[in-house]
């Protein structure tokens, strides 16, 4: 075999490989895209039955009988909205205070512990979250916060409703602060990263005019690096509307809605949790399916808005910048 | 010629044991205007700068600056004063310690974890590193323009109003427009940008956003402005532009410029100082310094032996 032969059969080799490689991620690619579709597909076929019997109802209803077979979502609706825009109202600005400190004002030999703690903090089991809310937080809240809170903030005209009510320990409350200590170490890990994205010479010219670091924070840097913020807080969110376990321990699982933040109630993600095993009757099996069609809906949405948003802050060139 | 360069330090200094040391310090001018060096620069042997470090009443007064970024020292005890209504370069090999003895000037260096000064430097008597003084207080009166042109992402007249703004210097909105436009005019951008004011800055020739940072930094009405080498990312043309600026600033302010550029030096400053190795070699009339360097250093670098 001459060596001209012997590199053309090596040329050959190559291009076989080089295909067999595109194949193959092309292959992933496809399948995590019928993967998708095979979720979407049997959970609408799981959850007919149910949007089927119920139609619209099941969204505006607020009854959940397995006694009578009727069932109506919008308490676990209800419930994952407000722990969800609870846990954001707590973590958002500690995350903030988080990224800010760790980019701008912590000492070098703080930076790395810190930052190795809220790593740590984003590692840990949902379940552990859960059972220390439940055992350890709870019963605090029980005993001492809510009860001045319903004394105190109570009393307070119009927002008095949401803080009103027999503290249990176990409520909507408590699942939003829950939820806020888990979603703080991926929203803060990632303003953090976004941050420290901005370019030194734009924040030393902020510094150069005179400004305070609030000023460079508040004028330069987030403007500047809005759209991965806003990124990090959808990712934060979408957490938060899907996190099951933790949730389940310490929401009360009571399929009601009250004004009050201390009352117990549920959400989409704890009442399937709990209530797949006593599902005894095909309707209620299709009924909790429907239920996670709903938490997909929403998590969907918010992703979507999350996108569109990123889109117009993009047309209006301060995202490219 | 022998200058008698650091008499008047010791009134700055003090008692200190930099004074001490400045006074005592081994400098070996002959007659010839010609200096014996070592050819080792050892770390830690201040003011042995030569020519003419002191002036008449500075703006700025540095006595025995040296600055550490860890370990690392990167200025060796520079003493040099910066007089008023005049430019001074900055000029040497990168590496040098020309820019961060700049940034030294409004404390730029506080933002850079690890960065230590020592030494004392005063502005306008006061020591801008005792305790009291409020470093944002302190950048204000000190206009900074960077290496690269670095618009805020803001339309063109927010960029200029920005200083204004956090400092609340004007009153009204009429006050800050005309800030605003009397600052582009300086900066001699007002005729080409003053049809798009709200459009962003980025879409700006890099000439004109460093001219939109030169006007960004006049708005806050500093008395001093620092210069890193500005025109280092600038074709010919916008550098004239920027020089003939600096001609024209000099009226009105101490400038301070570091530059690459022994031309640009020679041309819009009337003082100069040779950075070497983190020390300050020679400084002097810029004239004296590119025509009769009494440093063999210095000479070495002028006339391109290095660097």
């Amino acid at each position: 075999m001459s060596s001209a032969e012997a590199f053309a059969r090596h040329l050959a080799g190559q291009r076989l490989r080089e295909r067999i490689f595109r194949a193959s991620t092309l292959a992933a690619a496809i399948l995590l895209l019928l993967l998708l579709g095979g979720v979407v597909v049997s959970l609408l076929h799981g959850a007919w039955p149910a949007f089927d019997r119920f139609r619209l109802a099941f969204i505006t209803q607020d009854v959940w009988n397995p006694v009578t077979n009727r069932y109506g979502a919008l308490s676990a609706i209800y419930g994952t909205v407000v722990t969800s825009v609870l846990a954001m109202i707590l973590a958002l600005p500690v995350s903030f205070g988080i990224a800010v400190f760790l980019t701008e004002l912590a000492p070098p030999w703080l930076k790395r512990p810190v930052g190795v703690a809220i790593e740590l903090l984003a590692a840990i089991p949902s379940i552990i979250f859960g059972i220390w809310g439940l055992f350890v937080l709870a019963p605090v809240l029980q005993e001492s916060v809510e009860p001045w809170i319903d004394g105190h903030l109570g009393k307070l005209p119009l927002v008095g409703a949401l803080f009103q009510g027999a503290p249990y320990g176990i409520g909507f409350l408590t699942a939003g602060i829950v939820l806020a200590i888990m979603i703080i170490p991926f929203i803060s890990a990632v303003i953090r990263d976004v941050f420290d994205t901005v370019p030194d010479v734009l924040k030393e010219s902020g510094y150069g005019l005179g400004a305070t670091t609030w000023e460079v924070i508040w004028k330069v840097v987030v403007p500047y690096s809005r759209s991965g913020m806003i990124g990090g807080i959808m990712l934060g969110l979408g957490r938060a509307l899907g996190e099951t376990m933790a949730v389940t321990f310490v929401i009360g699982n009571a399929h009601q809605i009250s004004a009050s933040l201390l009352a117990p109630g549920t959400t989409i993600s704890a009442a399937i949790a709990n209530e797949f095993t006593e599902a005894t009757t095909p309707l209620y099996t299709s009924s909790l399916i429907a239920l996670g069609v709903l938490l997909f809906v929403i998590t969907f949405a918010v992703i979507a808005a999350a996108r569109l948003m990123l889109l117009r802050l993009g047309r209006r060139g301060l995202a490219s910048v | 010629m022998i200058h008698e360069p650091r008499r008047a330090d010791s009134n700055v200094a003090g008692g200190s044991d930099a004074g001490r040391r400045l006074s005592e310090g081994g400098l070996n001018l002959k007659p010839s205007g010609r200096v014996h060096v070592p050819d080792s620069l050892d770390a830690g042997s201040p003011g042995r700068a030569v020519g003419e470090a002191s002036v008449a009443d500075p703006v700025f007064s540095c006595r025995d600056v040296s600055v550490f970024y860890g370990a690392k020292q990167a200025l060796k005890g520079v003493t040099i004063d910066v007089a008023r209504r005049q430019v001074l370069a900055a000029i040497g090999p990168s590496g040098c310690g020309k820019s961060t003895f700049l940034r030294c000037l409004n404390r730029m260096n506080d933002t850079i974890p690890g960065a230590r000064v020592t030494g004392t430097i005063t502005l306008d008597g006061r020591d801008i590193y005792s305790k009291r003084q409020d470093v944002a207080q302190l950048r204000a009166r000190i206009g900074m323009v960077f290496q690269k042109p670095n618009p805020f992402p803001k339309s063109i007249y927010d960029n200029v109003a920005y200083g204004p703004r956090i400092h609340k210097l004007t009153r009204s909105r009429t006050d800050l427009d005309e800030l605003v436009f009397t600052s582009l005019a300086r900066a001699g951008l007002w005729d080409e940008v003053k049809d798009r004011l709200g459009s962003l800055a980025i879409g700006l020739s890099g000439g004109q956003q460093q001219r939109l940072c030169i006007a960004r930094a006049l708005a806050v009405q500093p008395e001093v402005i620092l210069m890193d080498e500005p025109c280092s990312a600038l074709d010919p043309i916008a550098t004239a532009h920027v020089e003939d600026l600096i001609e024209q600033l000099r009226a009105s302010y101490a400038i301070v410029i570091v530059t690459h550029s022994m031309q640009q030096a020679a041309r819009v400053s009337q003082r100069t100082a040779y950075f070497y190795m983190g020390q300050l070699i020679e400084v002097g009339d810029t004239d004296r310094v590119f025509t009769n360097p009494q440093h063999r250093l210095t000479e070495d670098y002028i006339t391109g032996r290095f660097g």
